[in-house]
């Protein structure tokens, strides 16, 4: 493992409600976060390989948590996103090198397929602060019953020098989709799109 | 007396290895869960409340099962426990007294030997209020190095209309627990104290 981790939190949300109808069975979002040490807080360095490589580290197994709390099949997986906080003394190409390089690779095995692009958001941050992790369909973005977001927060990061790395998956979109669009069973998962 | 009314189950489970310290070898973990139900007395002032604690025993009882599986479903590894409540807008501070009982219960009956007071908070709050339960040790609550903390909450709950009911366990000692006190190897006595 590059990455020196301090913590691992996994959250899992059921929605059974919905403004009086019953969600049967109940849509579910899990988001698996890691506290890391950040390599070159309060440094600039050129090279940012070593985070790309914890990024690699991080979307196979935080993927793969958000798949073992949901008590789910890789293939069950139906939307996923990623998000990174960089607490103060770190860059924002922090999180961007963590996020985009090769944190996907690993979180799609994770996942099984995943033709489409894993929606992100990142952000400087301090301890106790938001992140939203964006979500959209794993194989065609253009679902438009899957577009979703999930908050996360700790309260105790990222503390200044540190990185949080938040992976969401599902298994199902938002409880009462109804904006039409494209549909999960009318999409073809083949370019990514639709 | 109305039936539990479920809009929304939250777990969350984090792992932490160290807090600038050494690392440990098997980290500590906590989880919470909370669920969000509808609170029949919201809006007015009903004098008769107390049924309610019965009607709350089922879900208190799968809140601490599931709590449970979170950690790996052995009963034994649990050793500290809290419980909490956010009372939504149109309720009164009285409805979270309600889980007192059936939330602590349930955990106590599930942990076979629990003797220690279940620490708990409870507050009135909006959407996305953020509550500290409590821990301590699960059969003597003046073991030191148990005394700890779990933050929950819920960017969309509790609605004015709703209630928020909290459990937490953990399996250890604060990850660096060095401030003396009470060890939990020498807890003697059967009084749930030390």
């Amino acid at each position: 493992m590059n990455a020196e981790i301090r913590k691992i939190a996994v959250w899992v949300e059921e929605t059974h409600l919905e403004i009086g109808k019953t969600i049967s069975p109940p849509t579910r979002k899990a988001v698996a976060v890691a506290v890391v040490a950040n390599p070159f807080a309060g440094t600039y360095v050129d090279d940012l390989d070593p985070l790309m490589e914890i990024g690699a580290e991080l979307g196979g197994m935080l993927g793969e948590r958000c798949v073992l709390a949901l008590g789910i099949t890789p293939k069950q997986a139906e939307s996923y996103g990623k998000a990174a906080m960089v607490g103060e003394n770190g860059e924002l190409e922090h999180a961007a090198a963590i996020l985009h390089p090769k944190l996907g690779g690993p979180l799609r095995v994770a996942v099984e397929k995943g033709a489409a692009l894993v929606p992100s958001s990142k952000k400087m941050g301090g301890p106790g602060q938001v992140l939203d992790v964006p979500l959209g369909h794993k194989d065609a973005a253009y679902v438009r019953s899957h577009f979703d977001g999930i908050e996360v927060r700790l309260n105790d990061a990222p503390r200044a020098n540190e990185i949080m790395v938040a992976v969401a998956v599902t298994d199902s979109g938002r409880p009462l989709p109804r904006v039409g669009g494209l549909s999960a069973q009318k999409a073809e998962g083949k370019d990514g799109l639709r | 007396m109305p039936d539990i009314e479920i809009r929304k189950i939250i777990t969350s489970v984090e792992e932490i290895y160290h807090e600038g310290g050494p690392a440990a070898q098997v980290p500590l973990r906590r989880a919470s869960i909370t669920a969000v139900i509808r609170n029949p007395f919201a809006d007015h002032f009903v004098a008769e409340i107390t049924g309610f604690m019965d009607d709350l025993k089922p879900l208190g009882l799968s809140m601490a099962i599931r709590l449970v599986n979170l950690l790996g479903g052995d009963p034994a590894v649990v050793e500290g426990y809290g419980k909490g409540a956010i009372i939504g807008a149109a309720g009164e501070l009285e409805h979270g007294a309600l889980w007192h009982a059936p939330g602590g219960y349930a955990m106590r009956e599930l942990l076979g030997e629990a003797k220690a007071i279940v620490p708990s908070a409870k507050k009135v709050g909006g959407v996305g209020a953020r509550l500290d339960v409590p821990i301590t040790h699960v059969n003597a609550s003046y073991v030191r190095s148990h005394f700890d903390s779990m933050e929950v909450g819920v960017n969309d709950a509790p609605r004015a209309n709703e209630l928020a009911y909290v459990l937490v366990m953990t399996t250890g000692a604060r990850i660096h627990s060095r401030s003396g006190g009470l060890l939990a190897e020498e807890i003697k006595g059967k009084d749930g104290l030390r």
